[in-house]
C-alpha cells in the first residue's frame, strides 16, 4: 500500500457559524488519499465539493476536525499554513479569470515567485509547466488576455502545477470547455501525473470525465462522504447514486440494461475495452446455448 | 470580513415602516436631519430620541442589527466626545489637570453629540434596513424628476444607482474568489510593510476590473436584447401610491418639528 499524503479526521465547516443561519457545508469526513493516485470528486451542485477541497490547502479553516499532510496537521502552526499551498497546489473554478500579469511567463512564475526560488529556477519551472499543458514556448511573452478560453485556462493551470505541489487539485478543470477543450485538459492532467508521479485531485461533475481518468472515486453526497473507492466499485452502487442526483456512464447504463433485461452480466463496467470483453463473453454464451 | 458591511442592507421583514412609501420615507430622513440639527437643548433632543426609539421599534427591526451599524463609526463619535469635552468650557469645572478643564457643560454637550450623531445613523439605517435598494433608486428617481427641465440626466443616474448597488455584492464575491486563488499561489495579503501590502493587491485588482468591465458589457447586451433604451416612454411595473399612513408619518413628523421649536424657546439652550 502506497503512504497516504492527505488526511482528514472528522472534518466539518460551517458557514455562518454561531448565527441562525448557520449551515453545515461538510460533515464528519474522514478520508485518506494515498500517492500517486488521481481522485475523482463528484457530487452534486451544493454537496461540499468545493469547501472540502478549500481544507486541503489551507484556505478554510476547519470548524471541528482537522486536516493532515504528509501526517503533519495543517493546522498546528500558523506560520505553516503558506508553505501548505505549496505543497498542495489548488487550482479554482474558471481560474482563467484569476489571471493578471502583461505576460503568460510572469503569470506562471507568479506561484514560484512567492515560494522565494531563484531567477532561473522560475524560469526552468515555467518552461517545464507550459509543456505540461501543451503549449509551446511561443506563449512565453504574450498577454494572457490575448489568448482563447481553452489556451487562458490552460496557462492558469500551469500556474498551479509550477510550484510542482505534491498534490494537485483542479476544481471543475474541464467547466465551460468545447468537448476538444475538455479532452486536451483530461489528457494534460493524465499525462502530468504520469510524468511527475504526483498526487492528483479532480472536482467534476461529469462521470463520463471522471471514469476516464480516476484511478479513485470520491462521491459526496449532502456535505457527507457518500463513497470513496475504486472507480468499479463505485459504479456498482448505480442504485444509490441514480438517488443522490448523479448518474454513471454511458457505458455502464447500457450494462445496467442489460441486466435489467435479464442477461447476465457485471455492471461495474466503465470503459471500452472491459465493455467489449464483456459483451463478447454475452454473446459466446448464447451462441453456446443456441446450440 | 468583507461579508460584514452593511451598506444599503435590506432587512426583510412586513412593518408600518416597511410599507411606507420609500419616497416619503426619504423625505422624513431629510426632514428627521434637518429637525435634530435644530434641537438646541436636552428636551428638544430628548423629543427626538423618543421618536428614534418609535420608528424603529415600529420597523420591528432588532436593535442588534442598529448597534452593527453603529459599531464602523464608534472611532467617530469617541473623537467628538473627547473633543467636546476638552475644548468646550463653561458651567463648573469637574476636573482640571495640567492645563486641561473639564467642565459640566463640556460634559453634557459631548453627550448632546454623541446622541444625536447615533440618532442620525439609527435613522439613515432604518431607512435602507426597510427600503429596497431598488425602490429607493426609484423613489430618488422620481423626487429628483423636476430636475430633468434643467436636463439633469435623472434617469440615467438612478439606473446607475440601481445597478451600483446591485453589484456591490457580487463583486465582494468576486474579490473573495480571486483572492483564494491568488492565496492558493502563495500570495501574502496579511504580512510586510505597507508597500509590499499594496503591490500584494494588484493580483486581485487587476482581475477584479478585468471582470467589472466584463460584467459591465454583458449586462449591458443583456439590457439592449431587452429593449432597453433609457428612461423615455419607460413606464412602471410597480407603481407607488401614497396611502393614509403615508399622510399621517408625516403629520408626526410635523408635529415633531412644532414640538421641538416649542421646546427650545421653553427651556435654556445648551448649544
Amino acid at each position: 500500500m502506497n503512504s497516504v499524503v492527505l488526511e482528514t479526521k472528522n472534518l466539518g465547516y460551517l458557514y455562518s457559524k454561531g448565527t441562525s443561519s448557520q449551515v453545515a457545508a461538510i460533515n464528519d469526513i474522514n478520508l485518506k488519499i494515498e500517492k500517486g493516485e488521481l481522485v475523482g470528486i463528484i457530487g452534486h451542485t451544493g454537496s461540499g465539493k468545493s469547501t472540502l477541497i478549500e481544507h486541503f490547502n489551507a484556505i478554510l479553516k476547519p470548524t471541528s476536525g482537522s486536516v493532515f499532510l504528509d501526517g503533519n496537521d495543517i493546522w498546528a502552526d500558523k506560520k505553516n499554513v503558506r508553505s501548505v499551498r505549496f505543497k498542495v497546489g489548488v487550482c479554482f473554478q474558471y481560474p482563467e479569470y484569476q489571471l493578471f500579469e502583461d505576460t503568460v511567463e510572469k503569470d506562471i512564475g507568479y506561484g514560484p515567485k512567492n515560494m522565494g526560488l531563484s531567477e532561473d529556477e522560475i524560469k526552468k519551472r515555467v518552461r517545464e509547466s507550459l509543456s505540461f499543458v501543451g503549449l509551446s514556448e511561443k506563449y512565453l511573452e504574450k498577454s494572457p488576455f490575448d489568448l482563447s478560453g481553452g489556451e487562458k485556462r490552460r496557462v492558469a493551470i500551469a500556474g498551479v502545477m509550477a510550484m510542482r505541489p505534491e498534490v494537485l487539485v483542479l476544481d471543475e478543470p474541464c467547466a465551460g470547455l468545447d468537448p476538444i477543450g475538455r479532452n486536451t485538459v483530461l489528457d494534460l492532467i493524465v499525462k502530468y501525473r504520469e510524468k511527475t508521479g504526483s498526487t492528483v485531485i479532480v472536482v467534476s461533475h461529469s462521470m463520463e470525465d471522471i471514469s476516464k481518468i480516476a484511478t479513485k472515486i470520491l462521491v459526496m453526497n449532502e456535505s457527507r462522504l457518500a463513497y470513496y473507492d475504486t472507480v468499479s466499485n463505485v459504479f456498482s452502487h448505480a442504485g444509490e447514486l441514480f438517488s443522490m442526483g448523479l448518474d454513471v456512464p454511458q457505458i455502464t447504463r447500457l450494462f445496467l440494461k442489460l441486466k435489467d433485461a435479464g442477461y447476465d452480466v457485471r455492471t461495474d463496467i466503465y470503459t471500452f475495452e472491459e465493455a467489449e470483453k464483456e459483451l463478447l463473453k454475452l454473446l459466446k454464451r448464447r451462441g453456446n446455448n443456441a446450440q | 470580513m468583507l461579508s460584514d458591511i452593511t451598506i444599503g442592507q435590506y432587512y426583510k421583514g412586513d412593518s408600518l415602516v416597511h410599507r411606507l412609501d420609500a419616497r416619503i420615507k426619504i423625505i422624513l430622513t431629510i426632514l428627521f436631519i434637518v429637525i435634530i440639527f435644530l434641537c438646541k437643548n436636552f428636551f428638544s433632543l430628548g423629543l427626538m430620541i423618543l421618536l428614534t426609539v418609535l420608528s424603529v421599534l415600529l420597523s420591528k427591526v432588532p436593535f442588534k442589527m442598529f448597534f452593527k451599524s453603529i459599531k464602523p463609526l464608534l472611532p467617530i463619535i469617541l473623537f467628538t466626545v473627547i473633543l467636546n469635552m476638552f475644548y468646550i468650557g463653561g458651567g463648573t469645572v469637574l476636573l482640571s489637570f495640567w492645563k486641561i478643564e473639564i467642565t459640566t457643560k463640556g460634559v453634557f454637550t459631548a453627550i448632546f453629540m454623541a446622541v444625536r450623531i447615533i440618532c442620525l445613523i439609527m435613522c439613515s439605517s432604518l431607512l435602507t434596513y426597510t427600503t429596497v435598494p431598488t425602490a429607493l433608486t426609484d423613489a430618488i428617481e422620481r423626487l429628483l424628476s423636476p430636475l430633468n427641465v434643467v436636463h439633469v440626466p435623472v434617469h440615467s443616474l438612478a439606473m446607475m444607482m440601481t445597478l451600483a448597488l446591485r453589484f456591490i455584492p457580487t463583486l465582494i464575491e468576486e474579490i473573495e474568489r480571486i483572492m483564494n486563488a491568488q492565496k492558493a499561489r502563495g500570495a501574502d495579503f496579511e504580512s510586510g510593510k505597507f508597500m509590499a501590502r499594496v503591490k500584494a493587491m494588484i493580483p486581485i485588482l487587476i482581475p477584479l476590473f478585468v471582470s467589472a468591465f466584463r460584467r459591465a458589457y454583458e449586462l449591458s447586451f443583456a439590457m439592449t436584447c431587452r429593449c432597453y433604451h433609457g428612461g423615455e416612454g419607460r413606464t412602471r411595473m410597480k407603481q407607488m401610491k401614497l396611502h393614509v399612513s403615508d399622510f399621517v408619518s408625516l403629520g408626526v413628523f410635523a408635529a415633531v418639528l412644532a414640538g421641538v421649536i416649542l421646546l427650545n424657546s421653553c427651556f435654556a439652550r445648551l448649544i
